[in-house]
């Protein structure tokens, strides 16, 4: 975190330090919307809106915010900013927010969003704050893209609704894995994602609490 | 009557589990779900406050913000108002102050209780799967005997699914594991399985 130049600011959330991957941050939606890309589409433009904004505001106003109302304040702009964005999409695109349901209010307890507001925008200028919004916005959205890549290729055998992989249904030859479009294959998903980041980027991997000693037999080691 | 109030009770533990359906509430499932104590005390809070937040915010919904709500105030014109739009906003300032209240009555009167949980209920206010209750809530129309009903049982199939989770990591930490699946990695795969389970619920319907 110590990268303070803007383009530093923009580019690292994005990989090096993923709000998803690597600090587990709001996962929740992250999950939930991804069984198709135009819906994780939607859904990560939602979040860099909100996130770009409220770092923006709340940094606008960190040197007047009461530090001891400091949370409930974050949380009124955050609101404000999701009814705002709510209301765009119930009036310009009803299909999409009826298949979001409650995950677009449910950006307001997006821990990305409030993390942010909270270690970010507080302590640095507005632009800075604006563009680290935008960045971990990318970062929570590049994740959700990739995860609805696989969910909807492998689930459906298209993308974006476009057909790639001819099902057997229609004459095809692909055979659609169901599995992909239910809930659990989000989570193997992301858990296999974060095996491939981390072995690419060794120093990420967690330390086990109980390593078991070299040239210890199974059978010894019990 | 009971067996409808029954059926939907069923249907929040298992079928519509909050954490493995949903995946409502996944931040602090995951990061206090290293051992089954707290993730049992957490559990217990989540199901206190998720069965009163629910409740109270369908009362705000049916007389303060939905349309025609105001009514009973008597002021003319009041039927016309239509303040849904603030409802995300008035949602979680309820559960941010029930919170807050649940946290000092605790501390006054049931200090063990308080003890317990104490560290728990300032991290709930921004667990999703409080304000995802009362946006389904919302979403199907649920009446204020059915709204208790749902909030208590979403609850519960969250702290089921939490304990269970608990379990199964406390165990697994002794487990010979990938380098790059260590510690959240696996946690997902194993959540991902758990939730394959659940779905063996779905047929349930009584």
């Amino acid at each position: 975190m110590s990268a303070a130049t803007p383009k530093g600011v923009l580019i690292t959330p994005i990989f090096k330090n993923n709000p998803i991957a690597l600090q587990i941050l709001g996962i929740c939606s992250a999950l939930a919307v991804t069984s198709s890309m135009s819906v994780s589409l939607v859904m990560a433009l939602a979040v860099i809106a909100v996130t770009a904004f409220s770092n923006l505001f709340v940094s606008l106003i960190r040197n007047h915010i009461p530090s001891s109302i400091r949370i409930i304040v974050q949380m009124t702009i955050i609101a404000s900013l999701v009814i705002v964005v709510d209301q765009v999409l119930k009036a310009y695109a009803y299909e999409m927010s009826k298949q979001l349901s409650v995950f677009v209010g449910l950006i307001i307890t997006n821990c990305i969003v409030m993390g942010r507001a909270e270690a970010f925008a507080m302590q640095n200028g507005p632009v800075l704050s604006f563009l680290d919004g935008v960045g971990n916005g990318l970062g929570y959205g590049v994740i959700l893209m990739i995860v609805g890549f696989f969910r909807e290729l492998l689930g459906s055998g298209s993308l974006f609704g476009v057909t790639i992989l001819t099902p057997v249904q229609d004459g095809g030859w692909y055979v659609p894995n169901g599995l992909m479009l239910l809930p659990p294959s989000a989570f193997f998903v992301i858990g296999l994602l974060i095996w491939v980041l981390r072995s690419v980027q060794p120093e990420q991997v967690e330390e086990n609490e109980f390593k078991m000693k070299e040239n210890t037999q199974p059978k010894e080691a019990v | 009557m009971l067996e409808h109030y029954l059926s939907l009770f069923i249907s929040a533990v298992f079928v519509e589990n909050m954490a493995l359906a949903f995946f409502l509430g996944m931040c602090t499932f995951l990061a206090v779900s290293k051992k089954v104590s707290s993730a049992i005390g957490l559990g217990i809070a989540v199901i206190v406050v998720l069965a009163i937040t629910v409740p109270v915010n369908n009362l705000i919904l049916t007389y303060l913000l939905e349309e025609g709500a105001l009514t009973w105030t008597g002021i003319s014109g009041a039927e016309n108002i239509d303040l849904s739009f603030l409802g995300l906003l008035s949602y979680i300032g309820v559960i941010a102050a029930l919170v807050q209240i649940l946290e000092m009555f605790l501390d006054k009167f049931v200090p063990s209780l308080y003890n317990a949980l104490g560290v728990f209920l300032p991290l709930i206010t921004v667990n999703c799967a409080i304000l995802g209750g009362t946006l389904f809530m919302v979403e199907r129309n649920y009446n204020f005997g059915e709204s208790v009903v749902y909030g208590a049982g979403a609850g519960m199939g969250w702290a089921l699914a939490i304990a269970a989770l608990a379990g199964i990591r406390e165990k697994l930490k002794y487990s010979d594991v990938p380098a790059g699946l260590q510690g959240l990695g696996i946690t997902f795969i194993t959540v991902g399985l758990m939730s394959l389970g659940f779905m063996s619920f779905s047929g349930i319907q009584l």
